[in-house]
């Protein structure tokens, strides 16, 4: 059942706009994220939702109530900031309190729930500090009770990850996963970090130069990407430029002429498209086995796996195996790549960047 | 790190000694027993001191600054408070003509405020009130404050407020509950300055003042044109005291470096 | 950067209560000066209501006027000077010593800026007076005494005085944008300790000297209290005119006169030193 719904939404800041158009429905309960690279609205859309900017034309409802040009104080939203925007003159008590007092919650319930707040984001012990005395990761935390505490129907993110460590990033992922769960809120993240949408998100909303382009569980969005640009920004990709051929039953891309078995019904005969193969959709074979040739420009060990940068007819790929223990074949020797072809991605259009 | 050598070292001691042999020397002879400018050879008194606590028109001065000190950088915190938040938080035509009208007294020479001041109160008939007085230094401090509140202001994370407002607040109380405790060590910091700077005041107040409302320095420089006595050294020495006494209030608020040096 | 479109009143309800204020206590009385200016004076009967451009053409010609013009520039060029000699090097001496030392001394050069103009002033007079310590020292070390207070010396040295913070401060923050490090690179590429200065800090540091010049220079020319008390009656610079020209010739519209022009030759100065700040703006975002 739709819960929160943003319909045509459009802002425009002088001449630029910012976000285009955008339409989304958001169930109650779910953890959506807005995906993109920095300046594709995604940051706006979240400010639209949480009414700190105010939407050029679009609808915004949640729960059936028009909110569109309601003010944030009347809204109720939860909203961690990416600076966390803590209040430095109170202690992380008083900011976790700050919401219930606007309320006018009574003393008494309003300490019961900053207690449980705090319980829930494990910082029971550090109510009367000060946020200049807490690390990154607890800072975070505060933002996050203090967004919680209120019960608001929607939790807005906005980047809540990206001034912490790469290590206390991974731990939050999880963190915020469990949190979620645990609260049953409505929960929508901004983020530009693929892999933290893609591990903590039920559905993933891209974004590209303010418009909506794909909107998708994480594993649909890695598997059939819509665009080139989506299948670069999503995971890692070869992206290959080639033509469309279709001969009776059989279908190919054709790449300076070598034919790669592929299938695409949609896409008319003679199109130019981009081949999308993940480099761990790859298989490493000895030199003459396998679809295609090519000879090893590099190997670097990533320890789980091998990343190989392999020269070939249709182009510099880059694949990578798993380790198996042994050694894999040196820089410099030959070999044959191969793959399934119901692993081959073909997208209407050339990519901007291969 | 490189170090200074003897040559700087020198130099470094002697642009000291340069800085601080007047008011080091004020110190010294305000504590002479003797009855001319001279330095207290044969002991220290505190006659010179005493005389100026017994001199009844340095006194009602004394009390005349401190009253039209406070007064006036209360009332410039008044006008540049508000007048910061629309002008660094607002897009609006004539936003830039504003910001330089408020920062104009500090490019203006006070000379010529005063006499300007004197033009209009002469028009007016309103000369040699304390309050038309009061009007002049709001002028001429407000701009201090405007700056540092400005500076605190551009200095701070909006999205705290933009929380607030989230969490329910209406605009008001998120700029009572955050905002200004925020931005509060620059608005106490422009009102010490702007203290201090009225305090100080001589080249405008001097044509704006009347026989019943004249400023400490004011006082200072008829005495000082006139005759020159121990007394005048007492004096200075109690305004080295009082103006050491607010840098380092400032200086545990603020910074006085910050102040002084690093505003943008 | 909430900027609503119904909110556009905002800003001026809460500005507006300053900008009457201010306007009418700076520009207007501005103008009104700047209209006096104009006003025909009678020694006798006071000023006419009756136009004329005669003051200005007064000041421009007559010798009287002209010899202060000439010595007020004079004086505020050489305390410009002297402020850049001894300033420059001192920032630079400053900027490298260590912490608690580096910001102790900041404040011992810049703090007298908070001490009052009299007590400084008042502080060299009794320095520099003929039973002075200064002329002390030279009778012991078998000098004979000379006379400086009421001399362009003395004028000078107190302006020097009040005005060197002003120097210092601008140098300082220049200089605290440079790296501490690429003095030492320029070393380790094979600079002599001269040429690194010359060629990697001075260039950085002359916009900062520039920039204080200028305020220095503004500030002297229309300094009034340095000169009304080490000057004398004789040794008139333009700010101690004015004050004679109104308190005690009550000559207000020549009075005016000059203030006017002290006022567009400051705020000339002013206007350069903005366009120095926002073209090193431009540099250092470029």
């Amino acid at each position: 059942m739709a819960f929160l719904t943003l319909e045509g939404v459009s802002k425009e800041f002088g001449t630029f706009t910012a976000v285009r158009d955008v339409s989304l429905t958001i169930d109650k309960g779910e953890f959506v994220s807005l995906l993109g690279p920095s300046g594709c609205g995604k940051t706006t859309t979240l400010q639209m939702i949480a009414g700190l900017v105010e939407p050029t034309e679009g609808r915004i409802s949640l729960d059936g109530r028009d909110i569109t040009r309601e003010k944030p104080n009347r809204r109720g939203l939860g909203v961690v900031f990416q600076s966390y925007a803590l209040f430095p003159h109170m202690t992380v008590a008083q900011n976790v309190a700050f919401g219930l007092e606007m309320r006018r919650v009574p003393q008494a319930e309003r300490t019961d729930r900053v207690r449980e707040a705090l319980m829930l984001v494990q910082l029971s012990s550090f109510a009367d500090r000060y946020p200049r005395q807490l690390s990154g990761g607890q800072r975070q935390r505060v933002a996050i009770a203090r967004a919680l505490v209120i019960a608001p129907p929607v939790l807005l993110l906005d980047e809540p990850l990206s001034n912490l460590d790469a290590k206390l990033r991974e731990e939050m992922q999880f963190e915020l996963r469990r949190i979620q769960r645990k609260v049953g809120t409505t929960t929508i993240m901004v983020t530009h970090d693929q892999a933290e949408a893609l591990s903590i998100s039920d559905r993933v909303v891209v974004m590209e130069a303010g418009r909506m382009t794909q909107v998708d569980a994480p594993y649909r969005l890695y598997e059939q990407p819509s665009n080139a640009f989506i299948s670069s920004f999503v995971g890692k990709t070869n992206l290959l430029a080639g033509t469309w051929r279709r001969n009776g039953a059989s279908s190919a891309v054709d790449i300076g002429g070598v034919l790669l078995e592929a299938s695409a019904p949609e896409i008319a005969a003679g199109t130019p498209v981009t081949l999308s193969i993940r480099p761990e959709k790859v298989l490493v074979r000895d030199a003459g086995a396998g679809r295609l040739e090519g000879h090893v420009v590099s190997r670097f060990f990533l320890g789980s796996q091998w990343l190989f940068t392999i020269e070939t007819p249709l182009g510099t790929m880059t694949v990578s195996t798993p380790n198996q223990g042994g050694e894999p074949p040196a820089e410099g020797s030959r070999v044959g790549l191969d793959w399934s072809p119901a692993d081959l991605r073909v997208i209407a259009g050339t990519a901007a960047a291969a | 790190m490189q170090k200074n050598g003897p040559v700087a070292l020198i130099f470094h001691v002697l642009v000291l000694t340069f800085v601080l042999a007047p008011l080091v020397i004020i110190c010294l002879v305000a504590f002479t027993p003797e009855n001319t400018l001279s330095l207290p050879t044969t002991g220290l008194s505190l006659r010179w001191f005493k005389a100026v606590f017994e001199h009844p028109d340095f006194m009602a001065s004394f009390w005349n600054s401190i009253w039209l000190a406070t007064l006036s950088a209360t009332l410039a915190v008044a006008f540049a408070v508000p007048a910061a938040l629309a002008i660094s938080r607002y897009t609006f035509p004539g936003r830039d003509f504003l910001n330089a009208l408020f920062l104009s007294p500090l490019i203006i020479p006070h000379l010529v405020l005063g006499v300007a001041f004197l033009r209009l109160f002469a028009l007016l008939g309103a000369t040699g009130s304390f309050a038309w007085l009061v009007a002049t230094h709001i002028i001429v401090v407000t701009p201090y404050v405007l700056r540092l509140v400005l500076a605190a202001l551009s200095g701070l994370d909006r999205s705290a407020e933009q929380a607030a407002r989230t969490l329910g607040a209406g605009e008001w109380t998120a700029f009572r509950r955050i905002t200004a405790p925020m931005i509060l060590p620059g608005i106490t910091g422009g009102w010490l300055l702007a203290f201090i700077n009225s305090f100080d005041e001589l080249t405008m107040s001097i044509f704006v003042t009347s026989p019943a409302t004249v400023t400490l320095p004011v006082r200072m420089y008829m005495y000082a044109t006139e005759s020159i006595d121990p007394m005048m050294a007492a004096v200075s020495a109690l305004m080295i005291a009082i103006t050491a006494a607010a840098m380092l209030v400032l200086d545990r608020t603020f910074g006085l470096d910050r102040i002084l040096v690093g505003q943008r | 950067m909430i900027a609503r479109s119904s909110t556009l009143s905002a800003p001026w309800l809460l500005a507006g209560p300053g900008a009457l204020f201010f306007f009418g206590l700076v520009l207007l009385p501005l103008a009104l000066t700047v209209i006096l200016s104009f006003h025909a004076y009678d020694h006798s009967t006071g000023i006419q209501n009756t136009f004329t451009l005669s003051h200005y053409v007064t000041v421009v010609t007559d010798g009287y006027y002209l010899e202060i013009f000439w010595r007020t520039l004079r004086i505020a060029a050489l305390t410009t000077l002297i402020c850049a000699a001894i300033g420059v090097p001192e920032a630079y001496i400053l900027s490298r010593m260590r912490d608690p030392w580096r910001s102790v001394f900041l404040l011992v050069i810049i703090g007298p800026l908070l001490v009052s103009v009299v007590v400084r002033t008042f502080g060299w007079s009794m320095l520099l007076g003929s039973q002075g310590l200064v002329n002390q020292a030279l009778q012991l070390l078998g000098f004979p005494s000379v006379r400086i207070l009421y001399t362009e010396t003395a004028i000078v040295i107190a302006l020097v005085h009040v005005m060197l913070p002003f120097m210092v401060i601008p140098v300082w923050t220049a200089l605290q944008k440079l790296d501490p490090m690429v003095e030492a690179a320029a070393w380790t590429l094979g600079a002599s300790h001269f040429t690194a200065l010359r060629r990697v800090v001075m260039p950085q540091v002359t916009l900062g000297m520039l920039s204080g010049s200028l305020i220095v220079f503004g500030l002297s020319a229309s300094a009034f209290a340095v000169p009304a008390l080490l000057g004398g009656r004789r040794l008139k610079m333009a700010a101690t005119l004015v004050y004679d020209e109104y308190l005690h010739e009550l000559n207000w519209p020549l009075g005016a006169t000059i203030a006017i022009i002290v006022l567009v030759a400051n705020l000339c100065i002013m206007l350069a030193y903005n366009r120095m700040v926002e073209a090193r703006a431009r540099r250092t975002l470029g």
